[in-house]
């Protein structure tokens, strides 16, 4: 109920605590109990991919299961990392380098196109913008069998390209509009100051508004990652060759098993190492993630 | 100086404004023929055409929708489609703003909180998708080891039994409540305390002040919510893929998995398009239906200003 509160002033809770009135409390305390027990709940799947993920092969199938395996095997990781026909390395280093194209492709295309947007005056501007968000709303399905073809007829097949080259084109609808919205507050004095000084269109992008748009930028920085690590429908038609492979789709490939049953102790460790530079990233750039989102659902 | 331009005349700057103004957006534009709308023409004209990528396209008019029409998979799959939007969504919206509600009364640790729900939302895909097929396992899955722990229930094969895959999926995609919770948390944070305060004087009890204030204020958070979710429940493809590959017996045969499968694993192009316009067109029914419904239960708070 109170925001100030519950957000912003530690201070001005822990006094208005000692005011509460018996009901709140009791309120409270509920509410506090539902969530460590919801808590635990969402806890548990991670807890039991990480002890899965240090059980020897011969403690996985065991009826209790065991939290704590005896010994800890650190050593499945490395048995991941060096399994034969299998280049984990390089599925990491494919997924990186995919994910960096996209984001540095993303924050490029969206500002500009945001930019003019948002700071340039041109006829027709406001109906092309509508067509921005038009497109915002139309799900990928009806596009993707032609894309599929022609990335196909020009040989882009089991490429990067198809993956990375659209989003040069100003990329995600989203990020376009995200990027309008936050130049449109930036004063436009700010613009005209430059130009005086002599700074051309160009340079206006680069030098004033590009600098001052830190927070747009690091939030599409943060969502463009997390999509494209995550994606897997664009790798699964568009890469072939095991060389080429995402973690995303070599991960759903470890499912099988050469010698038939699936090796949960190795998947889960693989899926450790596919989810755990996610989840640290998402420790380290918190504050971005929940601007993203409040952005996103707020003023969405 | 003026220059006629577009039918209009201008000054020097303006024109070079114009000209800069059309080339960096641009990018976008040439993008938008190449990537969306070209493709969107050809989709429909592939819909049309008989057409398995090795042999030359074959025109076939309305073939193929009457081919669709008839597919029981096509109906399964929708039927599955619409079950899993319909029960995951609503879960979703409930429990997200029921978590949002728990965290608004004044815990402490509001950030430790948010952040524990919120994880799962970030890995989602075929971390998540892998991660819970060994959640539900029969015979070693911790889920089945819980349920016989604490209540002594034998439970099913979740993913390999033809009336709880389709469900395990549910329960899977209601791990990342987080998002909804966190959306709905920001949303009762932005609510005015002043409106409860009037209603307390007036002797509102907490049940009329989540039915009167809270879910009216939070009505446009809890519509963009219900609409980004149904869209992006009609278009589920990787747990399916990876959990179930549809099966058993296709209870878990979502409408994008079979598209997948007709496109790109018996490369039947011009059925697939046909069924991309049908999955495009289902998308945009229930996104229109909602939006219709908006102006019955979504409020505004600028609407009232404006009158």
């Amino acid at each position: 109920m109170r925001r100030d509160i519950a957000v912003e002033m530690p201070k001005t809770r822990s006094r208005t605590a000692l005011k509460l009135k018996p009901r709140k409390l009791v309120a409270q305390a509920l509410a506090l109990t539902v969530l460590a027990v919801g808590a635990v709940i969402v806890m548990i799947p991670f807890a039991w991919m990480l002890s899965t993920s240090v059980k020897p092969a011969g403690q996985v199938f065991i009826f209790p299961p065991i939290w704590i395996p005896n010994p800890i095997r650190w050593s499945n990781y490395l048995e991941v990392l060096t399994l034969p026909d299998y280049p984990f390395p390089t599925f990491f280093l494919n997924t990186i380098i995919i994910t960096t194209g996209c984001m540095v492709g993303q924050l490029f295309g969206a500002s500009i196109v945001g930019y003019s947007f948002a700071r340039l005056r041109w006829i027709g501007r406001d109906k092309v913008f509508l067509l921005v968000l038009a497109t915002m709303m139309l799900p990928p399905q009806v596009t993707m069998i032609p894309q599929f073809i022609l990335f196909y007829k020009i040989g882009w097949i089991d490429t990067f390209k198809p993956l990375i080259v659209p989003i040069l084109f100003g990329g995600a609808p989203f990020c376009i509009f995200l990027m309008r919205q936050f130049f449109m507050t930036i004063p436009f004095e700010l613009d005209d100051a430059a130009r005086i000084d002599g700074c051309g269109v160009l340079g206006i992008y680069w030098h004033i508004l590009m600098p001052l748009s830190r927070p747009a930028l690091g939030t599409i920085a943060i969502f463009t990652t997390l999509w494209n690590w995550n994606d897997f429908f664009g790798p699964l038609i568009y890469l072939n060759s095991r060389n080429k492979f995402t973690l995303a789709v070599a991960l759903a490939l470890l499912r099988y098993s050469p010698y038939g049953a699936t090796r949960w102790h190795l998947l889960m460790a693989a899926t450790v190492m596919v989810v755990a530079p996610i989840i640290i990233l998402f420790f380290v750039a918190q504050r971005y993630f929940i601007q993203g989102i409040v952005f996103t659902g707020v003023k969405g | 100086m003026t220059v006629a331009f577009l039918g209009h005349k201008m000054s020097r700057t303006r024109f070079r404004e114009n000209i800069a103004g059309w080339l960096l957006a641009s990018p976008w534009l040439i993008g938008f023929v190449l990537f969306t709308a070209g493709p969107m023409v050809v989709s429909l004209v592939l819909s049309l055409t008989k057409w398995e990528i090795i042999t030359p396209p074959q025109f076939v008019g309305l073939d193929n929708y009457v081919k669709l029409a008839a597919d029981p998979l096509v109906g399964q799959s929708l039927k599955v489609t619409t079950i899993y939007a319909a029960v995951s969504v609503p879960l979703y919206l409930v429990l997200g703003l029921f978590l949002a509600l728990m965290l608004n009364q004044r815990v402490p640790g509001i950030a430790f909180w948010r952040t524990i729900y919120y994880i799962p939302s970030v890995i989602s895909g075929v971390g998540v998708s892998i991660l819970w097929m060994w959640v539900f396992n029969r015979d070693f899955g911790i889920l089945n080891f819980i349920l016989w722990k604490l209540f002594g229930i034998q439970g099913p094969g979740w993913l390999s039994t033809q009336e709880w895959a389709l469900p395990s999926i549910i329960i899977m995609s209601l791990w990342s409540v987080g998002g909804s919770m966190v959306l709905n948390l920001a949303g009762l944070q932005g609510i005015p305390t002043e409106l409860y305060e009037a209603a307390r004087i007036d002797g509102a009890n907490s049940f009329h002040q989540l039915r009167y204030i809270t879910i009216p204020m939070l009505s446009p958070v809890l519509f963009f919510t219900l609409v980004m979710g149904i869209i992006g429940a009609l278009q589920a493809f990787t747990p399916a893929y990876v959990m179930t590959s549809g099966g058993p017996n296709n209870a878990t045969l979502f409408l994008m998995l079979y598209l997948y499968s007709n496109a790109f694993e018996w490369l039947k192009m011009g059925y697939a398009s046909a069924l991309a316009w049908l999955l495009f067109v289902y998308i945009m029914l229930m996104t229109l239906l909602v939006i219709r419904s908006s102006s019955a239960w979504v409020f505004y708070q600028g609407e009232l200003k404006g009158r």
